[in-house]
């Protein structure tokens, strides 16, 4: 069982970095599950964004970092368009993706992409997803 | 004739090229003068998010850069994302002297400093704002009555707040602009839901998904076709239609053209010079119209 809540101080690190280049305070969030109601996403996601943002209240971050989630999220500000407390998720998950992207992790592997499937896809494609899933 | 400096962004010159041409082929008719911008760069598609990360912004910015050295004000895009990606990142660094100050230290080899004051513009909103829709009325010679068309936005064109070319939730602009043509917008349920963007190279099972709503509640709600303006969302809702019918069972696809392909076929422009070589599309909208 994993045990929750427990605010050591890299933790406290990790949270005060998310919060401060995201400009966002997560204990804001009162949990109503709106943005995850709304995300277009969740279903290749593993955990719904407003448990994403209830993880990092309790202090889980590494649980957040290593999630499908962040990845998944393709910043098209819905949640963050209609959370009522004024909440950018969308920003909060693109500071987990660049703590993650800093440290030379990468998400994308192009080696991944079918030769074949790679001449087809536009340019723009390209750009967006090597300016988000890759450092 | 209003004259504006063109940012193409990556994708006009390649798979969106219908789109640039027919842009161009509506502008000559409306008198809308677009120069484009030399030696343009990528905008980088996407608006980073985070606040410590100006040198990302620099590329977008160098466009606007170049726009000033051209003698204009304002830069016209047809790409939502590039629309999206050049209003915020222009934003962000001109509401901020230092940030400007800093990015224009990076940039120490262009010619001029960036002033902050160029204004970003989506043809969409020239077309609402600066033409009208009376004056585009009075350029249509081939009204598109009786065809149904699906505005759809997806994400870049209204999302979020104070980034978009109209209202967050309930825009019109595109509805507005399907009327004045003549044709008959529909009423639909996913024109703003996102298409899946960037995930279309590693996640086309999202995209695929994606795809199936979006199209499957055009169709419920009678649209003959589905119009946009972001050669992303063309890729997603457009061109990957065949592969979601070898996926999804029963699953109907729908014609997809840019916003000026429409508006060309109405202000009576052959359909050649607006990239359409597309029979189907055509077909479909010659048993209603005489193009
Ligand atoms: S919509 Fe806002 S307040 Fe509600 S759960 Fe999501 S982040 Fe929290
Ligand atoms: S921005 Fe991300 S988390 Fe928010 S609704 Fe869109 S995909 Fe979901």
């Amino acid at each position: 069982m994993i045990e929750l809540g427990t605010h050591t101080k890299s933790r406290r690190d990790i949270l005060d970095k998310v919060e401060r280049i995201s400009e966002v305070d997560v204990f804001s969030c009162y949990q109503c599950g709106r943005c995850s109601g709304d995300c277009p996403s969740i279903n290749l996601m593993d955990i719904l964004p407003n448990q994403a943002i209830r993880l990092l209240q309790l202090g889980e971050v590494e649980l957040v970092l290593a999630s499908k989630t962040i990845w998944i999220c393709a910043s098209c500000f819905t949640c963050t368009s209609r959370c009522p407390k004024g909440i950018d998720i969308a920003r909060v998950l693109e500071a987990l993706r660049q703590v993650c992207l800093r440290k030379n992790i990468d998400e994308l592997d192009l080696n991944n992409i079918p030769e074949e499937e790679r001449e087809r896809y536009p340019t723009i494609a390209w750009v967006s997803a090597l300016r988000k899933l890759s450092g | 004739m209003k004259s504006f400096a063109y940012y193409p962004g990556c994708t006009m010159k390649t798979t969106g090229k219908a789109f640039e041409q027919s842009a161009f082929a509506i502008a000559k008719v409306l008198d809308i003068q677009m120069r484009e911008i030399e030696r343009w760069n990528c905008c980088g598609t996407v608006f980073s998010l985070t606040i410590d990360d100006t040198m990302h912004h620099m590329a977008t910015i160098r466009n606007l850069v170049r726009v000033e050295a051209m003698g204009e004000s304002e830069v016209l895009t047809l790409c939502s994302m590039c629309y999206n990606t050049l209003k915020r990142a222009n934003e962000f660094i001109s509401s901020d002297p230092v940030r400007l100050s800093e990015l224009n230290d990076f940039m120490y080899k262009e010619d001029l400093k960036y002033s902050g004051h160029v204004q970003v513009r989506h043809l969409l909103e020239v077309l609402r704002d600066d033409v009208g829709w009376d004056a585009l009325k009075a350029k249509v010679t081939n009204p598109l009555e009786g065809v149904k068309v699906a505005s759809y936005y997806g994400c870049a064109l209204v999302r979020p707040e104070g980034a978009g070319v109209d209202s967050l939730e309930d825009p019109t602009v595109m509805e507005d602009l399907v009327s004045s043509l003549g044709a008959e917008p529909v009423q639909w349920q996913s024109r703003l839901e996102c298409c899946g963007s960037y995930h279309t190279i590693g996640h086309k099972e999202l995209v695929f998904e994606r795809t199936e709503r979006i199209v499957s509640e055009a169709l419920k709600a009678g649209a003959d076709v589905i119009i946009l303006s972001c050669p992303l969302c063309e890729f997603n809702v457009g061109s990957r239609q065949p592969e979601v019918a070898e996926h999804v069972y029963g699953f109907k696809q729908i014609p997809v053209l840019y916003f000026t392909q429409l508006m060309g076929l109405a202000l009576g422009i052959d359909p050649k010079e607006l990239g359409m070589d597309d029979e189907a599309i055509l077909k479909l909208i010659r048993e209603k119209v005489e193009v």
